[in-house]
């Protein structure tokens, strides 16, 4: 073994420095513990309004999507419900936003933050959606841009919907740097940050975060407009939780009481940093794989301390299978005339099982959609499943085995989301705080208060879950 | 000049280059991955002309210069919509067919059938 640090050590040596500059703000002052920190008071350091947020996204032509009412989706559900039961379905049409999805809102926040700290140009790491959306506000903002994707598995061979994600963010002027599978993308995003000077558009800063507080607060504000109140349920896709988190946040700041549900489809088993599991997987995002990580361990995101933390805001989290949600993008393409997805509709595919066990007054929102196209499109994803040797057929969806066999329901009656345990989680969450804080550490009260906070739980439950982790 | 297989420089091409050798890779990545290198490609203007495989140098849309071996020249996309799946084309159809006959029957102001088209009814003994 080589006593010399490789590359990869230096520069992962360096990721405070790096970070510290080329995010913008400094996370130090928020520190006040190994385990708590203060999380209103980092959200509130961006120093904009809900008034100001929908100010600036207004100027960068983000925001103001419909919301629509799906009522054929509504009365297939009713068709099959017990007497009384159905509940309302809508949609935000967030595929209208310029880039296609809801990211343009927490790109429009970046975007906005770089040009006024007067940095050259932004840099992120994602496969998502996010990407074509800093790419877009950066071209229209005059800032250069460069997105980290991981797109291919070491044959090259590359997942179609991240295939045609690397080509919206080129379409619209951005540099793509195309990387092979692996956590090291993080390792490269850190070397460019320092080479560039440019800010990190972290997808899970304050600032991005933020920007997602106008989408629940806009769809409470239609919905009081439409039915005469806010949405009973909000159902949001959910994977590093951003979503959940800004729409939550949103929602409260208009005062709405809604449950929120967080919705994922289930890849349970696959590993993410696998080469090989890369591409038996359809979803790229919206999934298991980053979703419980993400809830049950904010941290590990590429800030000292993430402002997407749903444990805090979930009320549920149901989870769904790739055929189910391929199922419910076909139908509403066909009975809604909206093309949208795959990944978007998880949380279509939640909510129409929700409705289900819902009375008809109760409301449902879907709060976004995202553009398909070719490659993203569900057709292309389940050509691409077969040719990677996943087995693909109808029947009933319980039989999904991710990475293996996806099966497509024959009757809507079938789609049925699964309920995580949330209890789980928590002491996942717990159990990690602890682990991170160091060996031998005990939690202050503070740190109890804090986690109590961070999975909307009490500090009694904190300590005994603490003490059951202690017994072993 | 410039074909498939050689570019000249100016022209839009895509350069592959190790970023780290597989002895290089983060400490506990699976097995699979870690076997491998991770590598990248990016999109550039070439600054001087080549072969495929050749060691070149491209001029990146933020202005980077990044040196690497041509691997396309005028990369283009062929990800397409794919062929409609058998287990989907019917899915439309049948669910018009319920949605059609749920509206008929709340029309009618009565409850809805236990039977509706598009539906294998208890009868279809599956």
């Amino acid at each position: 073994m080589s006593e010399m640090a490789t590359r990869y050590e230096t520069v992962m040596a360096r990721k405070g420095e790096i970070m510290k500059r080329a995010l913008g703000m400094d996370y130090a002052q928020f520190e006040r513990s190994p385990i708590a920190f203060d999380y209103e008071g980092m959200m509130g350091a961006h120093g904009y309004s809900l008034e100001q947020i929908r100010g600036i996204q207004r100027a960068a032509g983000v925001g103001g999507t419909p919301l629509l009412e799906l009522r054929n989706i509504t009365d297939l559900v009713r068709s099959y419900a017990e007497p009384g039961y159905g509940a309302r379905i809508f949609v935000k049409d967030e595929a209208a936003n310029m880039a296609g999805s809801f990211k343009d809102r927490r790109a429009s926040m970046s975007i906005h933050v770089a040009a006024e700290k007067g940095f050259a140009g932004v840099i992120a790491a994602t496969s998502g959606n996010y990407g074509a959306a800093v790419a877009s506000q950066a071209a229209r903002a005059g800032l250069a841009c460069i997105i980290c994707q991981e797109t291919f598995d070491s044959r090259h061979v590359g997942q179609p919907e991240i295939v045609e994600k690397s080509r919206l963010c080129e379409a619209v002027g951005a540099e793509v740097v195309q990387m092979t599978v692996g956590p090291e993308l993080f390792f490269h995003m850190l070397e460019l940050l320092e080479a560039t000077g440019y800010l990190s558009a972290s997808l899970y800063s304050p600032f991005g975060v933020s920007g997602i507080e106008s989408l629940g607060a806009e769809l409470a504000e239609e919905m009081i407009a439409l039915t005469g109140a806010p949405p009973t349920h909000v159902v949001c896709t959910h994977a590093g939780g951003g979503n959940t988190t800004g729409t939550a946040r949103g929602l409260k700041r208009v005062g709405a009481r809604t449950e929120i549900v967080s919705a994922s489809v289930d890849l349970s088993g696959l590993h993410m940093a696998s080469d090989t599991d890369f591409n038996r997987k359809s979803f790229t995002t919206g999934h298991t794989g980053f979703g419980v990580p993400f809830a049950t361990w904010p941290d590990r995101a590429d800030v000292p301390r993430n402002a997407a933390r749903s444990l805090r805001y979930m009320d549920r989290y149901l989870t769904v299978t790739q055929g189910e949600v391929f199922y419910v993008t076909e139908a509403l393409a066909k009975l809604e005339g909206l093309e949208r997805g795959p990944s978007g509709n998880t949380a279509m595919a939640a909510a129409m099982s929700l409705a289900r066990e819902l009375p008809r007054d109760a409301t449902v929102v879907v709060q976004e959609t995202e553009y398909t196209g070719a490659g993203k499109h569900h057709w292309s994803q389940l050509a691409f499943a077969r040719a990677q040797g996943v087995e693909v057929r109808a029947g009933d969806p319980a039989d999904n085995v991710p990475g293996k066999v996806i099966v497509i329901p024959e009757r809507p009656e079938q789609i049925h989301a699964q309920e995580a345990d949330l209890g789980k989680m928590h002491r996942s969450y717990v159990r990690n705080a602890l682990k991170h804080a160091g060996e031998g550490y005990r939690p202050t009260p503070e740190d109890l208060v804090f986690m109590a906070e961070d999975t909307n739980t009490t500090p009694a439950t904190i300590e005994e879950i603490a003490a059951g982790l202690r017994a072993g | 000049m410039t074909d498939e297989f050689r570019c000249s420089a100016g022209d839009w091409v895509e350069v592959e280059y190790v970023l780290l050798e597989s002895s290089e890779r983060a400490a506990g990545i699976p097995e699979d991955t870690a076997a491998q290198p991770l590598r990248a490609w990016v999109k550039g203007f070439a600054r001087a002309g080549g072969m495929l495989g050749d060691e070149i140098e491209v001029e990146t849309m933020s202005g980077r210069i990044v040196r690497g071996h041509l691997s396309a020249v005028s990369p283009g996309y062929t990800h397409s919509f794919g062929t409609p799946p058998a287990e989907l084309v019917g899915i439309g159809r049948d669910l018009r067919a319920r949605v059609s006959a749920y509206h008929a029957d709340q029309a009618e102001g009565e409850s809805v059938p236990s039977h509706v088209p598009g539906t294998a009814g208890p009868e279809a003994g599956e």
